[in-house]
């Protein structure tokens, strides 16, 4: 008994959870569905969140969440495997044991988007972080404008959720657009960077909120020609970067100028990251 | 005439051109439609003309021996494809491929060439609005260049 | 003779009494004494295990022991610890796990620190505390372990009667004279025939201490004298770091050449990281056992002078000693203002002694300032 509630109130120490299931979604990268090991439920979290996920013995690493946030009974994370510590909780087995602590920092600002428009702009894994704010825009349809999605990735087949982007697309008020970097033969949709889609999406940026994830320097791009396309500074919002040991403020690696990523962030409004952002070695 | 001067003062390219100019225009344009997995023009080709994408999707290609096509982008509705017959050799540099049928205004390159050469105003309008195409397509490129998703740097 | 209200004195032949007290309160006592050629911080439970008559020297890039011609237990200045060698230890562990099955436990068998008494805590070192209770236990989330170490500490602090070279605590803003959250503060005063010390209670726990010890109460004579000591101290200090709109000044320089300059000095060493009393960067490390059912979680002292300190898949965000020497001092200096709303300097000196390169913090914020110039305008011809 002293043992949960030390694990409650220290916010270092991991909580069991199991690996449920394991979906494949590239060649490097893996979506894996965990439960609490305890049967707990209630695992709430704003879209946007990340957890500090452990293998034992192994090591920790900050994952943003990319499952549904209306499923109280589990958490869903989309990993890429590209280090030690990523390719052993890839490798999990279903059933296997993964230390959870969280959910940390903040989540994008859905509740400002209700009766506006929402634009999410995900370059490469980037995607994983804005799909709990897709299934929360079309769960509760009524309450958000349009929904637009614009998707970049490298090439056909590092595109996530393939299937899901198809089914999104479908429903109404909302406009899924895929591009690649590099086509191939066999693609016919749209080649080139994610920025080009911008033309193409029907929303209108006065009433509108864009919410973007990707790789720091896509970010700076997408910013940027979201300007110039006629959102204000404060309504983009980027999710940040940064190496975390911690993921509540102690570790200090995730500085960011005046910023802690992990608890000021990771999500912060354009307006603010902007002064940062073109500051090199910050 | 009438319909094909409403189609080029609607496309964003020339949205806000004034309209002596749009009916100027009009003289050096037509409408085309390609089918699906043709060749609008070929790298190499005398470049005599550029399009206003209606409807549809084209790629614009290149390749290599032993290697397949490279797509480097594509373009659609609202954009323009062409900048070649604006300066001298005036030959295409890239394959246009269609991924979708295409409809498109095609423009008479050496008819609006004349035409802006007569009228610095019309040049400077139309030199203006490829700049801007040339600018944004520069900056994807830059930007694909970057490859930001590859893992590493 | 005139008496003040709260001040007593106590005469260094009764010092072990205030040890004793202490002791018998079940305080682990935890002090000054001489280890490998510096004072540092270990466990004292005689005066003989203080420093007695040892003093140390210090400049930029250097410290020595001395013998001082007098018996002074505290007639030292700082030396390379603090007390964040105890209340936010170099190495913790944050966790033991087995494995059981396809799960794990955590097991939660962490001793609990002992109760323990900081003996000689200087003015700068109770605002180094102070700032790191900040960090660790006053923001969104409380570090547990900090708080287990850091609750009931008994503080026995000590005025500062003389600096050394690489004080700046009057430009800082904490000391030579202990202000806040002490248990009892001494000043000791040291002459020919004579060795005592003023003594007074900051709370409840150290007033009861004080009873036991039954002093007589100091006369004015001997507190205006201890005083006057204190100021001396303050008179002694010649480094100066002038803190007026520093936050902007280190903004609005990031581009500054002096980031150069220094990086073509800076080893990226990390020992003013290591004896800063507020640094609190931290690392964690997994460890195994061969077996694989075993597994800890260990928290270690980390600097932002390590290249993988901010290491994200591909490499790392700041490469360049430049930039990491620019990180450190514009967090200390500027955005832990933004962060915590105070300074992260306490003017303690210790980065200067300890840099092996003599690299002194106010000397680089003085050059800055003197030259405020984007690297843009230098490279324009500014003489």
């Amino acid at each position: 008994m002293t043992m949960a509630t030390a694990a409650t109130t220290d916010p270092m120490l991991p909580q069991p959870y199991s690996v449920r299931q394991v979906v494949k979604e590239t060649a490097d990268t893996f979506t894996l569905t965990l439960e609490p090991s305890n049967g707990a439920g209630g695992n709430r979290f704003q879209p946007g969140q990340f957890s500090m996920l452990w293998v034992f013995g192994v090591g920790e690493l900050p994952i943003s969440i990319s499952g549904d946030p209306a499923e109280r009974d589990r958490l869903v994370y989309t990993v890429r495997s590209v280090g030690q510590a990523t390719h052993a909780l890839v490798s999990r087995e279903v059933g296997e044991a993964v230390g959870v602590r969280g959910p940390f920092g903040t989540g994008w600002p859905v509740e400002k988007t209700e009766g506006r428009d929402v634009l999410v702009v995900a370059g490469g894994i980037g995607l994983a972080p804005l799909r709990p704010v897709i299934y929360e825009v079309l769960h509760n349809r009524e309450k958000y404008g349009r929904l637009v999605v614009l998707y970049g990735a490298r090439s056909p087949r590092d595109l996530l959720y393939r299937k899901e982007l198809a089914a999104w697309a479908r429903q109404r008020e909302t406009q899924v657009l895929v591009t690649v970097d590099y086509g191939g033969l066999s693609w016919r949709g749209h080649v080139g960077v994610v920025t080009t889609l911008f033309k193409y999406a029907r929303l209108q940026p006065a009433r509108s909120l864009a919410f973007a994830c990707g790789p720091e320097i896509m970010m700076r791009f997408v910013a940027r020609d979201l300007e110039t396309h006629g959102f204000a500074q404060e309504n983009i919002y980027l999710s940040m970067e940064r190496n975390m040991k911690c993921g509540v403020g102690f570790c200090g690696h995730c500085q960011y100028g005046p910023h802690f990523i992990c608890k000021d962030g990771p999500i912060f409004a354009y307006d603010r990251m902007r002064p940062l952002l073109e500051k090199y070695e910050l | 005439m009438e319909n094909l001067e409403h189609i080029i003062a609607e496309h964003p390219f020339f949205a806000g051109l004034e309209s002596h100019y749009t009916n100027l225009l009009t003289g050096c344009a037509s409408n085309v439609r390609f089918d699906a997995g043709t060749y609008i023009f070929k790298e190499g080709e005398e470049a005599n003309e550029f399009y206003l994408i209606r409807t549809g999707k084209v790629a614009v290609e290149i390749f290599a021996p032993q290697r397949k096509p490279i797509m480097l982008e594509t373009l659609g509705e609202g954009e323009v494809l062409g900048w070649s017959w604006l300066l001298p050799p005036y030959q295409w540099r890239f394959h246009a491929h269609t991924v979708e049928t295409v409809r498109a205004i095609a423009l008479d390159g050496k008819c609006l060439r004349t035409k802006c050469e007569q009228d610095h105003d019309l040049g400077y309008e139309i030199l203006k609005r490829f700049a801007h195409i040339m600018e944004q397509r520069l900056e994807a490129t830059r930007f694909q260049l970057l490859d930001v998703y590859r893992v590493g740097r | 003779m005139t008496e003040r209200v709260n001040q007593y004195v106590l005469e260094s032949r009764d010092f072990q009494q205030l040890l004793d007290a202490l002791i018998k309160r079940g305080y682990q006592v935890l002090g000054p004494a001489v280890r490998d050629g510096a004072i540092v911080y270990d466990v004292v439970e005689s005066l003989s295990d203080l420093p007695i008559g040892w003093t140390d020297e210090q400049e930029t890039g250097r410290y020595r022991l001395r013998r001082r011609n007098d018996e002074a237990l505290f007639g030292y200045v700082v030396g390379p610890q603090s007390w964040k060698k105890y209340l936010h230890p170099a190495e913790v562990r944050l966790l033991t796990a087995e494995r059981s099955g396809r799960t794990f436990r955590i097991l939660n068998n962490e001793p609990a620190p002992p109760r323990r008494a900081f003996l000689g805590v200087r003015a700068c070192e109770l605002a180094a505390i102070a700032v790191q209770d900040r960090v660790l236990e006053g923001d969104r989330y409380r570090d547990p372990i900090y708080a287990a170490r850091r609750e009931g500490i008994f503080i026995v602090a000590v005025n500062c009667t003389q600096a050394a070279p690489t004080c700046f605590c009057t430009s800082m803003g904490t000391g030579p004279r202990v202000r806040g959250a002490y248990d009892l503060a001494l000043t000791e005063l040291v002459g020919p025939g004579k060795h005592e010390f003023v003594i007074e209670a900051g709370s409840d726990a150290g007033a009861e201490v004080l009873a036991e010890l039954a002093p007589s109460a100091a006369s004015e004579a001997l507190c205006r004298e201890a005083e006057a000591a204190v100021e001396r101290a303050a008179s002694q200090i010649q480094r100066r770091l002038d803190t007026t709109g520093i936050r902007d000044l280190l903004y609005t320089n990031f581009d500054h050449l002096r980031w150069d300059n220094v990086a073509q000095r800076c080893l990226a060493c990390a020992n003013c990281t290591m004896v800063c009393p507020t640094c609190f960067c931290t690392t964690v490390e997994d460890v195994s056992d061969v077996t694989g059912t075993h597994a800890e979680r260990w928290r270690k002292w980390d600097s932002c002078f390590s290249q993988n300190f901010s290491y994200i898949h591909g490499g790392s965000v700041r490469s360049s000693a430049k930039s990491r020497y620019r990180q450190w001092m514009t967090h200390k200096l500027a955005s832990w203002i933004d962060q915590f709303g105070n300074s992260g300097c306490v003017g303690c000196g210790r980065c200067i002694t300890w840099c092996p390169v003599g690299i002194d913090i106010t000397e680089e914020v003085r050059a800055i300032r003197e030259s405020p110039a984007s690297s843009k305008e230098s490279s324009h011809g500014k003489p």
